[in-house]
């Protein structure tokens, strides 16, 4: 009997594979022919704008906080999926419980809101 | 038939988990091979068909030439793209560059892999059923791989080097993640009544009533999120033409940009079958001809068939969409995620909690229940009224207008009277079509 997690990992060499060699194969198929304006970074035919060598120098602020926001709501969805799995065992407590957590939650979603940090502009 | 009847039923029949646990190592390797070939085939034809569906709707033939109907054009395509130069860009981080696009093309077939495709099968003369593998944790499989393609975009965006790639990745990083809360709390709902994590439970838990009847704010929700976390039309905002170029994925050419492509594409086809698994019974017979001969034809290879079918039906509507919704702008998108599908899914979350352990609960007779839900229908209705309605800025936050420092054109702008030569020529212009609809509605008169 096997693992029941071997077909998914057979699934992942497979396509791992797939991808690994259309990606490493193709500079050897494509031609080469050589041109340093083809090599600039593409900013429809004007010259690039300068950066940093590593990233791409400053972001807003926003994304920062979507990406906090999202770790957040992420764990609520984690704590959110084991109780709906036991929910019909747990019953009124269950439902007292989850509604509190989701409050709490909710608490911070609410901050968010009259904070402006769901606002983009 | 009664619940009882059912779950007799059920315990009658293995499950796909029990099935699927005594495969073969043959048997699985080739059930993976199959399901790769078949997902790719069906990626080449719904390159096509989503060409061939637009072009319908935008009254313009598609692409007819390669093979019957055209349909062996994204082959073509796959080949041309192959014998195009690769470009690196001098700037480009080279291994993260590189190692992007392979890691965009892996999560999409780890996600099908847990599809329930259909019940029990004899395969080369081996009991098992129409699945690749069933994972007791089923659902997070698909929703941890949809996480791990944000890390292809994000990645290719900023190894780009290049501004364009890089807004583009940030735009859709956090366009996946918002939406990929809204998907994951509409799922809440479907595993709340499947009581099970397992995508072959889930679709066999919906032998009594789709999913999509039961919970349909849930499926709506999960409908709208689907749209969004696949970055496709009229959500496509990391790849809007006319802002980003091309998105993420600017810088990349030949298979490189194939990749994106096919990932694209595929992800498509995995939330289309997440959602027929989840709201649409899976491979289950619809309901006209599941009166046939005691629903034999969900049995055997038939669930094949329909969960093409409804996979292709919301493939479709995908198609559709992109024909006929205009791309939303970004903060308007941002907002409809945060402030009303994520809310809306939590009160439908308790709501519906609330009225399953109402239902479970002994000793509470009907007509208390209409009261309960009364109560807490007016409770709710009462809290709505005392949120504080819309603020109306009074100011607009206007840029000063005067000393400012900055050239300002005239702002009393009217339009300038057209000088008299273009004038008379237009005078000239209008008169004689009057004076010919009116000699002719007199020709009219004479002939009548």
């Amino acid at each position: 009997m096997l693992d029941p997690y071997v077909p998914l990992v057979l699934m992942f060499v497979l396509a791992t594979a797939f991808s690994a060699v259309s990606v490493l194969v193709a500079p050897l198929i494509g031609p080469r022919r050589y041109n340093r304006a083809k090599l600039d970074s593409y900013e429809c035919g004007i010259e690039p704008s300068p950066q940093p060598i590593v990233g791409g120098g400053r972001t807003p602020v926003a994304y920062y906080l979507t990406a906090m926001l999202f770790i957040l709501f992420d764990i609520e969805m984690v704590f959110l999926y084991p109780f709906a799995v036991t929910a019909d065992a747990l019953g009124l407590f269950g439902l007292v419980e989850i509604a509190l957590f989701i409050a709490t939650v909710g608490f911070a979603y609410a901050y968010v809101w009259r904070r402006g940090g769901l606002d983009w502009n | 038939m009664t619940t009882t009847a059912v779950l007799a039923q059920a315990q009658q029949r293995l499950s796909n988990a029990e099935l699927l646990a005594d495969d073969p190592l043959w048997l699985t390797l080739i059930k993976v091979v199959v399901l790769f070939i078949v997902v790719m085939l069906t990626l080449a034809l719904l390159v096509w068909a989503e060409r061939r569906v637009l072009g319908r709707l935008q009254n313009r033939p598609g692409p007819n030439r390669a093979g019957p109907f055209g349909m062996l054009q994204s082959i073509a395509d796959a080949l041309k793209l192959s014998l195009k130069e690769d470009i690196r860009p001098a700037r480009a981080d080279k291994w993260v560059y590189i190692m992007a696009p392979i890691i965009g093309g892996i999560p999409p077939f780890l996600a099908m892999a847990v599809m329930p495709f259909g019940g029990e099968v004899t395969m080369f003369g081996v009991q098992t059923a129409l699945q690749v593998v069933d994972l007791p944790v089923g659902v997070l499989v698909v929703l941890a791989c949809s996480s791990v393609g944000v890390y292809s975009i994000v990645l290719a965006g900023w190894s780009s080097g290049s501004p364009y790639p890089l807004l583009g990745a940030l735009r859709s990083a956090a366009q996946v993640i918002s939406y990929e809360i809204a998907m994951g709390l509409s799922i809440v709902g479907v595993v709340l009544f499947a009581g099970s994590l397992s995508t072959a439970d889930i679709a066999a838990a919906q032998s009594g009533g789709w999913f999509a009847w039961i919970l349909p704010i849930s499926f709506v929700i999960y409908l709208i999120s689907m749209v969004g976390e696949t970055n496709r039309a009229p959500f496509d905002l990391p790849e809007a033409e006319s802002e980003l170029v091309g998105g993420f994925h600017t810088e990349y050419t030949s298979l490189k940009f194939l990749m994106f492509f096919l990932a694209e594409y595929a992800n498509m086809v995995v939330v289309s079958a997440f959602a027929t698994t989840l709201f649409l019974g899976g491979g289950a017979v619809p309901w006209p001809l599941s009166a046939i001969a005691d629903n034999a034809l969900s049995s055997g290879y038939w669930p094949l068939l329909w969960f093409g079918l409804k996979t292709a039906l919301l493939i479709f509507g995908f198609i559709w969409a992109r024909a006929a919704l205009p791309r939303l702008r970004y903060d308007q998108f941002m907002k409809f995620g945060w402030k009303v599908l994520v809310p809306l899914n939590l009160v439908w979350i308790v709501a519906v909690t609330a009225l399953r352990v109402l239902r479970n609960a002994e000793g509470v007779t009907s007509g208390q229940r209409i009261v309960i839900i009364g109560v807490a229908v007016a409770v709710l209705v009462l809290g709505s009224l005392l949120l504080p309605g819309r603020q109306v800025a009074d100011e607009e936050p206007q840029v000063p207008l005067a000393g400012s420092g900055y050239p300002l054109p005239p702002l009393d702008l009217t339009v300038p009277t057209p000088p008299r030569q273009r004038r008379t020529v237009r005078a000239r212009a209008e008169q004689p079509r009057e004076a010919v609809t009116a000699s002719g509605k007199e020709a009219g008169d004479g002939n009548a």
